[in-house]
């Protein structure tokens, strides 16, 4: 166990590669009830968050979710989130961890005093699951009669799982089909225990960042912050400046006018080692990035990272060298993601 | 796992066996394996190599972390272990046998005299957790 932003978390139940490797085949189960958990109410709710969220919030229909980014004045991202529409006036919002005072002092900073909207966070009310692998689906079905098959992806609705009221969302941070369960916290051990018996691979932190990173998703803290904005982390297709309200609007418009110095590029590594957050990324003689994310890949049997790079040698092939404690190691900049489950149906 | 009985442990979690030919044989315990999880890279100095006691011998790279291989005694390097190179994980599932590291002609045998038994070792570890 691990302290990560004020919980407890598992890095890892049996082993980082074995519990990636369940996913990929089979299914894990993963507890991220430290992830934040807000939910908006009122007559104005979509309009606060359409000040705030990089996507156009109004666009939104209920039931469904979407990935945006929640950036400051100067377009610096504060965190990554999705948004649920539960209802017509009323949605949930899950930013990570640690970042969940920053977004909530952001929301109550854009909020206006005639605004009519409740925020309430509710982290701590509701714990929340992720099941992800490709059987998640067969595996949810027997706890659950809602015909899973109609909950798409990024859709989110309510039901029972076992005995207990849930959310469920067919959303994820591993490349694969799965859901994350939303169930009140004291029902949380008994649903987590019921998935686990039917089959259900409990993973840490550390498979979960594997993952993710296989699947090329930015985590917050490494790959953006508030110093980075969405175009130069290629999330640029998940912000719609368009939007008079919008907070972010202005710098948004004008770094996407101009030219990135940098770019977020995924690497595979060619020479032996894993590249580590913060190594230094050279090309010849010259410093020219930064490595931001790294890990080994069991599903692709080699180590790969991502990292900023001078925007001139971000394309695909081109050759790199990772500063690894004092050892120049090649890399090759290839497109993201490393991986991406093969689409069945 | 018990830690043998045939062999000495260093605080920084390695040991050291003398075998049947006298060379001095390391590897990591279960304890450290354990706690790097599963070890992708282990990077050791080849035949010939000078190591002395209690500095850096190589390094061991495990999904989570990378560690520092702190030799036990110093001596000659006769020999590595190059299945751990090819397999690291041969570190995980057999820290005491088949995940040894290098063998080790000892330039001072009284050194290893000074190191923790098993038990000693295990009274560390309880201390330390």
């Amino acid at each position: 166990m691990v302290p990560f932003a004020g919980w407890d978390m598992p890095v890892q139940y049996s082993s980082i590669l074995d519990e990636a490797r369940a996913v990929r085949s089979n299914a894990g189960l993963f507890d991220v009830s430290h992830m934040g958990r807000f939910e908006l109410k009122g007559a104005d709710a979509a309009t606060l968050l359409n000040r705030i969220f990089s996507s156009d919030v109004q666009k939104l229909q209920i039931g469904r979710a979407r990935y945006g980014l929640i950036c400051n004045k100067e377009g610096g991202i504060i965190d990554d989130a999705i948004l649920y529409r539960l209802g017509e006036e009323r949605f949930l919002l899950v930013p990570n961890a640690g970042n969940s005072d920053s977004v909530s002092d952001w929301i109550n900073c854009w909020s206006k005093a005639s605004d009519q909207v409740n925020l309430e966070i509710v982290t701590s009310q509701f714990a929340m699951i992720a099941l992800q692998g490709p059987s998640s689906s067969k595996i949810l079905s027997r706890l659950t009669s809602y015909p899973l098959n109609s909950i798409r992806p990024f859709r989110a609705i309510e039901t029972m799982v076992s005995e207990s009221p849930a959310i469920i969302a067919r959303t994820g941070y591993s490349g694969e089909d799965g859901f994350e369960l939303m169930v009140p916290a004291l029902d949380s051990p008994m649903v987590w225990q019921r998935l686990a018996e039917i089959g259900a691979v409990p993973c840490g932190l550390g498979s979960r960042d594997v993952l993710r990173l296989e699947a090329g998703l930015p985590l917050h803290g490494n790959d953006i912050n508030a110093d980075t904005n969405p175009y130069e982390a290629g999330l640029g297709k998940f912000v719609d400046p368009d939007r008079k309200d919008y907070v972010a609007r202005e710098a948004l418009v004008d770094i996407h006018r101009g030219k990135s110095r940098r770019k977020l590029v995924g690497f595979n590594m060619v020479g032996r080692g894993i590249a580590r957050q913060d190594q230094v990324i050279m090309s010849g003689e010259t410093r020219v990035g930064i490595v931001t994310s790294g890990t080994i890949s069991p599903t692709l049997d080699r180590a790969i990272g991502m990292g900023y790079v001078r925007s001139d040698l971000s394309s695909a092939s081109t050759q790199l060298y990772i500063d690894i404690r004092g050892r120049l190691v090649e890399a090759e900049v290839t497109k993201l993601p490393f991986y991406s489950r093969r689409k069945s149906e | 796992m018990k830690n043998p009985d045939d062999r000495k442990y260093i605080k920084d979690h390695d040991w050291v066996k003398i075998g049947p030919d006298g060379l001095a044989i390391f590897g990591i315990t279960d304890y450290a394996q354990d706690s790097l999880g599963d070890v992708v890279f282990v990077e050791l100095p080849n035949s010939g190599s000078e190591i002395s006691q209690s500095t850096s011998f190589g390094e061991i790279e495990s999904v989570k972390a990378v560690s520092e291989l702190i030799a036990p005694v110093s001596g000659t390097v006769t020999d590595r272990n190059d299945a751990v190179v090819d397999t690291p994980e041969l570190v995980n599932t057999s820290p005491y046998e088949d995940g040894w590291l290098l063998k080790v002609k000892m330039s001072d045998a009284s050194e290893i005299e000074g190191l923790m038994t098993a038990d000693e070792y295990e009274s560390f570890l309880a201390n330390e957790v």
